[in-house]
């Protein structure tokens, strides 16, 4: 049963939740403007919104002088890599626990979050030390392979939430009919786990595309990401908020919109399926 | 129902991710322990030593390391603080009938989805600028003086940030607890005459009780580990104002070149980290079984 509500309080709320909500989202507001003003226009007071001479120029200075393209497929590379290796190796692990669980079960599950708990600086110095002894430091191939591994725990953690939900009498019909395990996986599973192995990809590329800790530490130039590049503007040179907010909306606006189709997915995957 | 067969293929299947987290476990940290008890200067390379507990005694005994350990703290509360009661009250609000109410979740959700260093310039640049920043022109169109954000209050400045990041998540997360509560029980409350504040304590805070422990204890890891923020901002400054213990090890081993030191300080950073909220990983997995 609906309950009756006013015009006026829907009114009400409706204002108040709007200014809130653009309170919030001004700051990425603000840059996306900034990025289309000239570098006069962005410092200028009091501050222009949108009565400005708008301009292209930012995203082609940025483009030119920092080579934005080359740390943009540097982040596809790493964020997609690192987590369509981590669902190949998590997958067989995930749909292992979902449909063949032991006692032992929830013990690995709960000791694979608990890998999580470790914060990162306690393995940066042997890591840094590996990375520079065997020439892996600034490449993207060591990057990827820090990213399965801290992202791995999530991924196998999402994966067994989505799988346990798959009914196991249909596996067991299918193995009645015969279907050996890789044609249960096949043909029975996959279909049925593809919508959470989806979510499970699309929360992991926005995890590792935002990763700010081992980016910054293990990459300088040739293999940076966008979080590095972007740190790069920590350092300015003269007037350069309207480019540091040009190469700001370039490096989240793909990302953004990845991240507004899996709000859902989000709840879910970021609390590893304890609020649904 | 799992037959011996598929018992060992299981096995086999969870080998793989097994093995590398266990690598990734106990390699690293391993080599940690080692560093620790070594005086260990890249600078000086060939010249390592056992050290004893001398790396430790001397992170320990710097008062460098106990003002880290508070901002530390500061931050994972102050963030805390913030994004639960905010959590809560927007949570609320979006759960109210409006028009647009979709368009408003996706306004509130995005700064979920901005990469830290990106959030971190354009708060330090854009906004936080004595003199060009949004909140200066805003001070000085009411005839204040405008703040100095990073120099004044930088750590506050810090835990503003990692807040306005971290709000969208514990937002979306109360709002996910809030829809699945009963409506007919809010009503019953409602027709027993319970006014808005009693049905806010006794009803909706108490269902939500799980959401919120899932919100400090998840946010909780990642705070702990606040690195990238301070370093495009601060470094760690002024003085040593905004570092905290990330920050602390990650400069003693990069920049100032001391493994030895940096990786006590990397050991105590895990036990610490460890301390608290290690016992309430079950917690979560308990809420997962339920």
């Amino acid at each position: 049963m609906a309950r009756k509500v006013t015009t006026r309080r829907k009114l009400v709320m409706t204002a108040i939740a709007w200014v809130l909500g653009l309170m919030i989202f001004f700051p990425i507001l603000w840059t996306f403007l900034t990025s289309f003003k000239t570098e006069a226009d962005a410092i200028a007071s009091p501050p222009q919104f949108l009565f400005f001479h708008w301009t292209l120029e930012n995203y082609h200075e940025v483009q030119s002088r920092s080579d934005y393209f080359k740390h943009f497929s540097n982040s596809v590379i790493i964020s997609f890599g690192s987590t369509l290796i981590g669902l190949i190796i998590a997958i067989p692990s995930a749909w292992a626990m979902a449909f063949a669980p032991t006692k032992k079960t929830k013990d690995v599950l709960m000791w694979m979050l608990s890998t999580k708990m470790m914060p990162p600086v306690g393995a940066l110095i042997p890591i840094y030390l590996l990375f520079q002894s065997f020439g892996l430091l600034d490449s993207r191939i060591g990057l990827v392979m820090v990213l399965t591994l801290i992202n791995l725990p999530i991924i196998v953690w999402m994966l067994y939430t989505y799988f346990k939900e798959i009914p196991g009498e249909i596996l067991e019909a299918a193995r009645m009919d015969g279907a050996s395990l890789m044609k249960e996986i096949a043909y029975v599973l996959t279909p049925m786990a593809v919508p959470g192995i989806a979510s499970t990809l699309l929360l992991n590329i926005i995890l590792a595309w935002n990763e700010a800790f081992w980016t910054l530490n293990l990459t300088a130039s040739k293999a940076a990401p966008l979080t590095t590049f972007i740190a790069s503007y920590s350092s300015p040179e003269g007037l350069f908020y309207a480019k540091l907010s040009a190469a700001s909306t370039m490096a989240i606006a793909p990302i953004l919109i990845l991240g507004w189709f899996s709000q859902k997915q989000l709840v879910r995957g970021l609390t590893f399926g304890a609020v649904k | 129902m799992a037959t011996l067969h598929t018992r060992s293929a299981a096995r086999l299947m969870m080998a793989p991710s097994v093995l590398l987290l266990l690598a990734w476990m106990i390699i690293p940290l391993a080599m940690t322990i080692y560093f620790s008890f070594l005086r260990y200067n890249l600078l000086m390379p060939g010249m390592e030593e056992y050290a004893g507990f001398s790396n430790y005694s001397y992170f320990l005994t710097d008062p460098a390391f106990f003002t880290a350990i508070a901002n530390t703290l500061l931050i994972v509360v102050g963030v805390l603080l913030i994004t639960v009661v905010g959590g809560i009250l927007f949570a609320l609000l979006l759960d109210q009938p409006m028009f647009g109410q979709g368009i408003v979740r996706i306004l509130v959700i995005a700064p979920f989805f901005v990469m830290p260093t990106v959030s971190a310039l354009v708060w330090k640049n854009m906004f936080m600028n004595p003199v060009n920043g949004l909140f200066a022109w805003i001070a000085k169109s009411f005839g204040f003086q405008p703040i100095d954000w990073f120099a004044s209050v930088p750590l506050f400045s810090i835990i503003i940030i990692v807040a306005w990041q971290w709000l969208p998540f514990a937002t979306l997360i109360m709002l996910t607890a809030l829809q699945s509560l009963d409506e007919e029980q809010k009503e019953a409350a409602e027709m027993d005459g319970a006014g808005a504040f009693s049905k806010f304590f006794y009803i909706i805070l108490p269902h939500m009780a799980r959401a919120i422990t899932v919100v400090v204890l998840i946010q909780t890891i990642f705070l702990l580990s606040v690195f990238a923020e301070i370093l495009v901002t601060t470094n760690g400054g002024p003085g040593i104002q905004s570092t905290n213990l990330t920050y602390l090890v990650y400069a003693q081993a990069l920049l100032q070149f001391d493994i030895g030191g940096a990786s006590a300080g990397g050991i105590v950073a895990v036990i610490l980290a460890n301390i608290v909220p290690f016992s309430r990983v079950r917690l979560i997995g308990k809420n997962l079984e339920a």
